[in-house]
């Protein structure tokens, strides 16, 4: 967490040695060389980036505009159909709906409590480690592992939570957790800040941290309530991290999948279906993979104009 | 959540790393299928071998869903003991089989053999995934024997490409002691659905967490399986003969939802049935807390031995008898390179020995009629009760099935769910969206 006295002292001692060693008038041959070697460097991942992320991304372009049945392979192309079919089905504007009520609750709760537990943890008292790794744990388990974890829990035939809380009389009736529309997102919901709430603290954490003493001093000094100076100065001083994890946050839950893949499988009454579930849907429930082609292009694009739009008004944000 | 976009430095270094795994893991991936089909004999040439197969030490891949995996597991250790040729039995959890299987035809990664659930066979028979097994299949000497219902979901255009691996059939399974304290005549489960309401609801009456009845209210395939035997012990139809058209709103269809809303409304059915997504379906009756519900039969060797359980055919609404024939499928994939070897293994496990010994000896249907009575089945009359049931059994057809009643998103389930937990108004609207999406 120490992260302003480790910058600097980190970066130092690279470059003091080559100073030293380095006879001055040989620069131009070694900058040759080091451009070679950053190419090597570089290169595997260019191999990689083009093998396994550009090559495929227009194999999908192709696919979505091509009748491309699963089990049989490429029948040729059928453009626009697969767009048109994605954009009629009864399922897709519902899970648009959806995934954005979604990401709106996801992202108002899952920050709100990130800065919340941030702040707590602050301050470098005795036990602030402690919870630091408490709320952080949870982050460390894998999504759809986790999700596994909360459909054992909240199942009503085998789960502990609904007994437990008929034991403690707060409940009457067994308690169906995923069994209504808003009770299934909630659930989903509770899961997701559960996991992630100790993952977006960290960001903000390290924002805070960057925060100087002084300039709390000097407000303290001026006579500024506790509010002012949150307002005044630690959220502003914070834009940065808050930007990174609202960056994050949304374009993580407008992909959300694997909680409710888990969890609800789009139900009750495909009240949960998200866009990323319905390519699944598409791909491997109707075994068609230019429909599903063509929402995944449909979704990327989404997402390449949101965050665009999100890093514009990050830098006008910055600039005044 | 946890995706991989950020700030430009973020998103390329996050990009970088998942490639990198991608990567590593198709290398290791390559490595481990790579062996698989190389030793083959070559090729599906029919003929080539003798009627029994080729057993020369290969080894074989073989896939099959969770459902039926005692029934694999039993059938593929007996089968490696005695032979020369290995098979490497992967079981994938039920809910994902299609999927795995979608994906690896795609990819022409299938393994040697596959099970399938029968109802999914003519997806992929017309796609090409089964190698053609016509000559062989009619050249075993029992071959008129084999459960027709299956090899009849396996046949297109003619050529056959399945044998039955292992028939689950839905029957009603009734706990006895509940029969016994509700004064219920222990030996008379019900025959039309209006007994089987009258006996759940004297069950349910018990009290104590005991519930009269369950069914998995947010599965499809479980209602295919469990709900329709009443629409056909009535003498309905539930689908065209071509699969393309559903008639799931006849008034014998709605007079068997409404039997099932009735639960619901007066909570005859154990909790859960609701949000029953169909894992943990089969894991309530054994608990002895459910009076009479429909299960499949492969679940009874699985039962616990202090469970006093009857079986029962499940019955229409003014009587009659019928059964979901369903389970499992098996052929050789058409990509495979050792279909001699695994033919050795499907008319192997077709066969008197794996027959008697294995599957009825497991309290499993067997897949020959003219095994129906064997020395397994003489001891535990609830066995003849299943196997007669073939006959009355059906296997419904349609190429759009898997995406029509088991995609939890699709239209069955909405129809489904309508008709119990709703009011069952939508049951003609429901049926129309089924219909458009069988001939999709």
């Amino acid at each position: 967490m120490q992260v302003k006295a480790a910058e600097p002292s980190a970066a130092e001692p690279r470059n003091r040695p080559q100073r030293a060693v380095g006879p001055p008038r040989s620069t131009a041959p070694r900058w040759r060389s080091r451009t070679v070697e950053g190419l090597g460097y570089a290169a595997p991942t260019a191999v990689f980036v083009a093998v396994f992320f550009l090559l495929p991304l227009l194999l999908v372009g192709q696919m979505s505009l091509s009748d491309w049945p699963l089990l049989a392979g490429d029948r040729g192309g059928n453009a626009p159909e697969n767009y048109t079919d994605v954009t009629d089905s009864r399922l897709f504007w519902p899970a648009v709906r959806f995934t954005l009520l979604y990401t709106g609750i996801v992202t108002v709760v899952l920050l709100g409590l990130a800065l919340l537990l941030a702040l707590l943890v602050q301050e470098s008292r005795p036990g602030a480690g402690f919870f630091r790794t408490v709320y952080f744990l949870p982050g460390a388990l894998g999504l759809a592992s986790a999700s596994l974890l909360f459909w054992g829990l909240y199942s009503p035939t085998t789960g502990p939570l609904g007994r437990t809380l008929e034991g403690l009389g707060l409940v009457d009736d067994p308690v169906s957790f995923l069994g209504t529309p808003t009770s299934a997102l909630l659930s989903t919901v509770f899961l997701v800040v559960w996991k992630f709430a100790g993952f977006y603290m960290l960001i903000l954490l390290v924002g805070l941290q960057r925060v100087p003493h002084e300039v709390y001093e000097a407000a303290r000094m001026d006579g500024a309530s506790r509010g002012q100076i949150f307002r005044s100065i630690t959220l502003p001083l914070l834009r940065p991290s808050l930007a990174l994890s609202l960056l994050l946050c949304v374009t993580g839950s407008l992909l959300a999948f694997d909680q409710f893949f888990v969890l609800t499988k789009g139900g009750p009454d495909n009240s949960t279906v998200t866009v990323v579930q319905l390519i699944y849907r598409e791909a491997f429930q109707r075994l068609d993979l230019g429909t599903a082609a063509a929402l995944s292009i449909i979704v990327l694009a989404a997402l390449l104009l949101l965050n665009a739009l999100q890093f514009r008004g990050l830098r006008h944000a910055d600039e005044s | 959540m946890g995706s991989t976009a950020g700030p430009p430095g973020t998103a390329r270094r996050l990009v970088t790393g998942a490639i990198a795994l991608l990567a590593a893991a198709s290398l290791v991936t390559a490595c481990g299928s790579g062996d698989g089909g190389s030793d083959g004999t070559g090729g599906s040439g029919a003929g080539a071998a003798n009627v029994r197969g080729v057993d020369d030490g290969t080894t074989l891949t073989m896939w099959t869903r969770a459902a039926t995996r005692p029934q694999s597991e039993a059938l593929v250790k007996a089968y490696n003991a005695g032979h020369e040729n290995k098979i490497e039995l992967t079981v994938v959890p039920t809910d994902d089989y299609q999927a795995k299987v979608g994906a690896a035809a795609g990819s022409k990664d299938l393994p040697d053999l596959f099970a399938s659930d029968v109802v999914f066979v003519p997806n992929y028979t017309s796609s090409g995934l089964f190698a053609d097994l016509t000559e062989r299949v009619e050249a075993l000497p029992f071959a008129d024997s084999l459960a027709q219902s299956h090899i009849k979901a396996g046949t297109y255009e003619g050529r056959k490409y399945v044998v039955p691996h292992t028939l689950d059939l839905s029957v009603l399974f009734y706990n006895k002691d509940l029969y016994r304290k509700a004064k219920l005549d222990p030996e008379k489960p019900p025959t039309t659905l209006a007994e089987w309401d009258e006996q759940a609801r004297a069950v349910d009456a018990l009290g104590g967490g005991v519930d009269g009845t369950f069914f998995g209210g947010n599965c499809g395939g479980c209602g295919v399986f469990t709900w329709w035997p009443s629409i056909w012990a009535a003498g309905e139809e539930v689908l065209n003969q071509d699969g393309t058209e559903a008639e799931l709103s006849s008034d014998t269809a709605k007079k068997v939802y409404e039997t099932y809303r009735g639960w619901v409304a007066d909570d005859i059915v154990a909790p859960g049935a609701r949000d029953e997504t169909g894992t943990t379906w089969t894991g309530v009756f054994p608990k002895g807390k459910v009076g009479v519900m429909p299960m499949p039969s492969t679940t009874l060797g699985l039962m616990p031995k202090d469970l006093d359980l009857g079986v029962a055919p499940i019955p229409g609404p003014d009587g009659g008898r019928s059964t979901f024939v369903g389970g499992d499928a098996i052929g050789v994939s058409a990509t495979s390179e050792s279909a001699d070897q695994a033919w050795n293994f499907l008319a192997w496990s077709l066969g008197d020995e794996a027959q008697v010994d294995v599957v009825a000896a497991h309290k499993d249907v067997v897949a020959r009629t003219d095994l129906a009575s064997n020395k397994h089945s003489q001891a535990d009359p609830r066995l003849v009760t299943i196997n007669e049931l073939v006959a009355d059994g059906r296997t419904p057809y349609a190429l759009k099935f898997g995406q029509t009643f088991n995609d939890p998103n699709g239209p069955w389930l909405s129809l489904m769910r309508d008709a119990v937990f709703g009011d069952g108004a939508s049951v003609d609207q429901d049926n129309e969206a089924v219909t458009a999406s069988l001939a999709d």
